[in-house]
């Protein structure tokens, strides 16, 4: 970094995670930016910067993001940008955007309301147009796929899969769910993400105007994204080299972290990138659940940056934070978050 | 704040279909002519931001995932913005933030629409049907504009001729109309009262890109004798939609961004310190409108300018010397182009649509009704008014 700008995230806050909400996705954001905004005594109107991640797909709406300008209090009007990605990369705009050094304060959300389609002949449409679209290939049998390749390079298997799943939702016996039917082999039902409304805001702050707010600010000390082709046919899918790149280019490998939030919406995805990123026994992955137990699409990202936020609020020193996005992981981000600039 | 400079600038020939390519195709087209421009290959782009407007104008969600591939982004940052028909425009910010922000070194902007892909007017009503389209949500805001001005009906008619009359100069512009006469415009159909089927912009497939780079790469560009275009300012601004007290000819989100912009370049008579400006004027009416509302000239007095001739090229403040997005509309790339055109002039390399002598340009873009803004002010060196 050519800057030595300290930027940290001071608060973030979620929606309750559904299968079904009656909110719009404008109602849920005036919600969850409230609820990020009030506990640091700020309201809309100290916010200098605000950057949305949602997209029209998911909302089944042109211009879907408009109408969300209500949600973050545009009047008088804001600096103001928006991501057709996760909300993630909503923040990674915005602490692009604090660099610049002429604001303090920005809101950055996530919003997705996935109930109102069927992922099954939407996802098909984020596909190569000419090759891969016309085949109506549903994430779930790209994601089989890629789990054969996971198992075959030894990375996991159906049992450690299921005990992935079983951590993260609390809950199963082993046996009886690997006793259970495929829904695309080597996927069972509890390799897959539920379907989930929700948003997540999270409220970002310079150094000196962080610690003023809070005790614990927790800087971002590493941030990049990185992508990979699209067809999955031509990656290697028992690897994930946009992951590592982007984990090396965030200083993963300067000093262990102690948590681990991964965009992880199927078992296999999990352990395939703990083995990329290199995390030992001794990191925490998803104590949250991650996306195995509230998928939110377009803010399940942000919610793992605020999970892992959580652990340096809570008193730990260093986390990590993941989200993806495209078919098989084709796009990754990692963030570090640490207790001091 | 690191500074940073336009050191490569391409576009599509835009037309009503580009057959010929596919989308990755069309991105390319653009991609490889500003590289050309910057001399540059692909390998020296350290990260791409991608910029288009909603994905159901062509039918394909988030096609920079399917794109990563012809923007050379495998193994790079790949972003893509979204801020409706702001979004090209924002694509040139967001980029330049990446630079700003001493995250990035070079940094290729692309926006596209591929609009024959679709249809835009479907599109903009979600699929669903009884769209007003832009034109039917822009036309009340004109009428209003002509009420409180008082400018006479002609004032429409000159812009869309001397739009399509720059744009016969510009080898990538689309609508070529030889001989344009005020006599044609005015005798076109009407198509939103008081808007005329040749005072609106057309349906185009286009892309444009921008090559970014810092202080040491604008320099090292300057050293071989290619002028970069300096980033003196930009910045964005949003409002929602209607409301009572809102108000849509001069949007109060339009008159905050160019004050920012204007205050962060050490703008203080915009008329006196610019020497041309970029501005999205789909229909010929916006035009004037936005003169006022960016204080070029003052408020009822925009159309005064169009009406004795200083907007053309050669007048005392040309606009839209490309043609403008009158005469080349590929929605989502219409802002980048705006942005593009104004560095192009900026760097003396803008052919026949050249303002002899531009040293300081501004472009804007704007998206939603008349919602969201997003604006640039480049020019020949960092310290243009030193």
């Amino acid at each position: 970094m050519a800057t030595s700008r300290d930027i940290a995230v001071i608060g973030w806050a979620q929606t309750p995670m559904v299968r079904q909400t009656d909110l719009t996705e404008t109602q849920m954001l005036m919600r969850v930016i409230s609820d990020a905004l009030t506990p640091l005594g700020l309201t809309r109107a100290d916010v200098d910067f605000t950057c949305l991640g949602s997209c029209d797909y998911i909302t089944g709406q042109a211009f879907s993001f408009v109408s969300n300008l209500d949600a973050i209090g545009a009047w008088p009007p804001k600096r103001d940008s928006h991501v057709e990605m996760d909300g993630a990369w909503a923040l990674y705009e915005a602490w692009l955007r604090l660099h610049e050094g002429d604001i303090e304060i920005a809101v950055v959300t996530g919003s997705g309301r996935s109930s109102t389609g069927d992922p099954a002949l939407i996802y098909p449409m984020e596909m190569d147009p000419f090759f891969l679209a016309p085949l109506g290939v549903d994430p779930l049998t790209f994601a089989a796929l890629q789990a054969r390749a996971v198992i075959a390079a030894g990375i996991a298997d159906e049992q450690s899969m299921a005990e992935v799943a079983i951590r993260a939702r609390g809950s199963g016996d082993l046996a009886v769910l690997l006793a259970s039917d495929y829904v695309r082999a080597p996927l069972r039902r509890h390799d897959l993400p539920p379907i989930t409304d929700g948003a997540a805001a999270m409220v970002l702050a310079t150094g000196a105007r962080a610690r003023a707010l809070v005790a614990r600010p927790a800087y971002i000390t590493g941030f990049d994204h990185r992508s990979e082709c699209h067809n999955p046919s031509f990656r290697r899918l028992d690897d994930s080299p946009s992951t590592r790149i982007a984990a090396a280019a965030a200083g993963l490998g300067e000093r262990a972290v102690e948590v681990a939030e991964l965009q992880a919406a199927f078992t296999h995805e999990e352990m395939l990138l703990r083995h990329v990123l290199g995390l030992g026994a001794g990191v925490t992955v998803n104590a949250s659940g991650g996306a195995l137990r509230a998928n939110p699409i377009m803010a399940t990202g942000l919610c793992r940056v605020g999970h892992a936020a959580d652990h340096i609020f809570g008193g730990g020193s260093r986390s990590l934070a993941h989200s993806t996005s495209g078919p098989c992981l084709q796009q990754n981000l990692v963030c570090i978050l640490e207790d001091r600039p | 704040m690191i500074p940073c400079a336009v050191v490569g600038v391409g576009q599509t020939h835009h037309k009503t279909r580009r057959h010929d390519v596919s989308f990755g195709g069309l991105v390319r087209e653009a991609v490889f002519r500003a590289l050309d421009d910057a001399h540059m290959t692909m390998a020296d782009i350290d990260a791409i931001v991608l910029g288009k407007a909603p994905d159901l104008f062509e039918g394909v969600m988030k096609p920079e995932l399917y794109l990563s591939d012809a923007l050379g982004a495998v193994g790079k940052p790949m972003f893509r913005v979204h801020t409706a028909g702001s979004v090209g425009g924002t694509t040139g910010i967001v980029a330049a933030s990446h630079i700003h922000a001493g995250k990035h070194r070079t940094v290729l902007a692309v926006a596209f629409e591929k609009q024959s892909e679709g249809n835009a007017q479907f599109a903009l009503g979600s699929g669903r049907g009884a769209s007003l389209g832009a034109g039917g949500a822009f036309a009340p805001f004109i009428r209003a504009y002509i009420h409180r001005s008082g400018a006479p009906e002609h004032i429409g008619w000159k812009v869309a001729v001397k739009d399509r009359l720059n744009a016969l100069k510009n080898p990538y512009a689309h609508l070529k109309i030889e001989g344009i006469t005020i006599e044609q415009v005015k005798n076109s159909p009407m198509m939103w009262d008081p808007i005329r089927f040749l005072e609106s912009c057309p349906s185009s497939d286009g892309a444009c890109a921008v090559v970014l780079t810092d202080e040491a790469g604008g320099n090292a560009a300057a050293a071989e004798g290619r002028a970069p275009a300096w980033i003196l300012s930009s910045s964005s601004r949003s409002e929602p939609p209607n409301f009572p007290g809102r108000d849509p000819v001069r949007p109060l989100a339009c008159l905050q961004c160019a004050d920012d912009v204007y205050r962060q370049a050490g703008i203080t008579n915009p008329r006196e310190q610019l020497d041309m400006a970029e501005l999205y004027v789909p229909f010929s009416w916006h035009e004037a409108i936005w003169l006022e509302a960016h204080g070029i000239a003052d408020e009822g007095d925009g159309w005064k300018m169009i009406d004795d001739g200083s907007t053309e090229i050669g007048g005392s403040f040309p606009i839209n010397c490309s043609g403008g997005v009158l005469s080349s509309n590929p929605i989502g790339a219409s802002g980048l182009l705006r942005f593009a055109e104004a560095a192009n002039q900026v760097r003396g390399v803008a052919g026949d649509i050249q303002v002899e002598g531009a040293r300081t340009a501004l472009a804007m873009a704007y998206g939603a009704n008349s919602q969201y803004f997003s604006m640039w002010i480049v020019a020949d060196s960092l310290q243009p008014f030193a």
